[in-house]
């Protein structure tokens, strides 16, 4: 018998790929826009990250220590932490970016059983559950020490945007949301280390255009699309949280569906709602309509008809 | 195991609606925004189950097995009217803060349970303080997670500022998630507490239910034999309540 028989039990591939290396890679990605969200919102940015940060580790470590497993060397509580400093705005009390911390790894991810186990994106959660819990001081935006609405909340009220400060950044809104070339910057990074491909972050911005063109008010008008485009967390979003594996669908047309449903629900949320803002109650019910997708876009296996019966010989 | 007091410990831990039971999850989650609601709840609640018990009870030779549920139903909602209009009465407020919830005591499971699988069979006295003691446990529940609410929600229990003037409110503890929130957490804590009890060698195995057995293994041993035949089809209906 040659050596090539090696009878053992699925998976039979296995990727060299490990979880640290991929956390690793979204932190690398990450860094044009922190960078720039320090830059742009002053040094107590950093002290917003770094408490987060510091939060979501603290909860992974003491969470793995009564539990007698050790997970916090997976890098995903930095990922965590760093994803929901970059959604909140500066001005917020430390010890609330500490408790969302706290929130996203307790409650919606180690409650759950874990990595891979939580059914929303924890730092999103975490994003809604002080948006809930503290309306003004999660509002309360600033760019240059002023206090001012964001540019997609102008929008909104109909007032004139200059598309191309948003599209630098240098606006007022989250931390890292800001500037549009930051993240694509990111983005790219992300898409050449193939930890991402642009299934789920095209089908969202598509769909989300096509909406805000046919529903928005103003038509087509590139003014306004490229503000929308360029407004709020709808970046960030799309490349950094829709595509986060553990709430993404896994099945490739179930990815489609996944953009597609998130880029409407971004729609009405920010067209018909009364805030201007949508993207992170978008994703996190596009979280919640995962299962149902993989159901309905599971692929026909190898040998079976659609419907899951055998074909006849 | 049909004295008052094992009734009364009965409900209150052993079998506590809210947090063993799980029954009556409705008013448990909607009207404990403070603990004052949670408190008014419980306690009408507990009113309207003591009495059908009794009534129920007293009853029980009388109404037929068959038509036993709407006979149940129509005796619950007479007491819950009474009791209704007595409130509208004579606390105004807290019929005004717990509105639609207090015609809903009607169909609140833990009432129409606790009539079919206790008071149905049990004589009057025992009925009435299991529904007592399942009462008070309901409160006590109710009364719990409206404090907890109420004091991350808004800084308050029953209307005292507790927190330091710093303290700024978690407004989401006020709304419906918060209420998941913190019945998830003492659910959490009691089974803990009973599960350390447990390992110290402190049972809660002993006292039996209302059918004499444990309600959470119901469908083995339990009453549901009463009704069912051992291969799941429905009984002939029993022409009175001699056999039992």
């Amino acid at each position: 018998m040659s050596e090539l028989f090696k009878v053992s039990s699925n998976p039979h591939i296995r990727s060299k790929v490990a979880t640290n290396g991929l956390m690793a890679a979204v932190l690398i990605a990450l860094m044009p826009a922190t960078g720039f969200g320090i830059y742009n919102f002053g040094p107590r940015a950093l002290a917003v990250i770094a408490v987060t940060i510091a939060s979501t580790i603290l909860t992974e470590y003491f969470f793995g220590l009564y539990k007698g497993k050790l997970t916090v060397t997976d890098l995903s509580a930095v990922v965590t932490g760093l994803l929901l400093a970059l959604n909140l705005p500066v001005t917020i009390p430390l010890w609330m970016a500490a408790l969302g911390g706290v929130f996203a790894i307790l409650v919606v991810k180690m409650l759950f059983g874990g990595l891979g186990q939580n059914f929303m994106n924890p730092a999103l959660a975490a994003r809604c559950f002080l948006l809930i819990s503290f309306p003004t001081a999660m509002t309360a935006f600033q760019c240059d020490g002023y206090t001012g609405a964001t540019p997609l909340a102008a929008l909104k009220a109909g007032e004139a945007v200059n598309v191309l400060d948003m599209v630098i950044g240098r606006t007022a809104g989250t931390i890292g949301e800001t500037s549009v070339i930051a993240i694509l910057v990111g983005a790219c990074i992300l898409i050449l280390f193939g930890v991402i491909d642009i299934r789920i972050p095209g089908s969202y911005i598509v769909t989300f255009v096509l909406f805000a063109g046919l529903f928005g008010g103003h038509g087509f008008h590139p003014a306004y699309l490229a503000a929308q485009l360029a407004g709020g967390g709808l970046m960030l979003g799309a490349f950094f949280m829709a595509t986060d594996y553990v709430t993404r669908p896994i099945t490739i047309k179930g990815q489609y569906v996944y953009g597609i449903v998130l880029g409407l629900l971004t729609g009405i949320f920010r067209i018909f709602g009364p805030g201007a803002e949508g993207v992170s109650y978008a994703i996190i019910l596009g979280n919640l309509l995962v299962p149902l997708i993989e159901k309905c876009t599971r692929p026909t296996a190898f040998g079976y008809q659609k419907g899951g019966r055998r074909l006849e010989k | 195991m049909n004295n008052a007091g094992e009734r009364l410990y009965n409900g209150l831990v052993k079998e506590n609606p809210t947090f063993v039971l799980m029954l009556g999850m409705c008013p448990t989650l909607a009207v404990t925004t403070s603990a004052m609601n949670g408190l008014g709840m419980g306690l009408t609640t507990m009113v309207v189950l003591a009495l059908s018990n009794l009534i129920i009870s007293l009853l029980r030779g009388i109404i037929p097995g068959r038509v036993r549920i709407p006979a149940f139903i129509v005796i619950i909602a007479s007491f819950v009217t009474a009791v209704q209009l007595l409130l509208q009465a004579y606390i105004p407020a807290l019929n005004k803060s717990l509105g639609v919830y207090i015609p809903l005591i009607v169909v609140n499971c833990i009432i129409l349970g606790r009539a079919e699988s206790y008071a149905y069979s049990n004589p009057a006295i025992p009925s009435l303080f299991d529904g007592i003691g399942m009462g008070l446990g309901f409160t006590f529940a109710l009364t719990c997670i409206g404090a907890v609410r109420e004091l991350l929600g808004a800084g308050e229990i029953f209307g005292l500022a507790l927190m330091p003037d710093s303290f700024v409110p978690i407004r989401i503890f006020g709304q419906a998630p918060g209420a998941f929130f913190v019945l998830a957490a003492l659910v959490a804590l009691q089974n803990y507490v009973k599960d350390a009890r447990k390992k110290a060698g402190k049972s809660y195995e002993k006292i039996g239910s209302g059918c004499s057995e444990d309600c959470m293994n119901c469908s083995e041993k339990g009453c549901t034999k009463r009704f069912y035949g051992e291969d799941g089809t429905r009984k002939a209906a029993e022409p009175d309540k001699e056999e039992r």
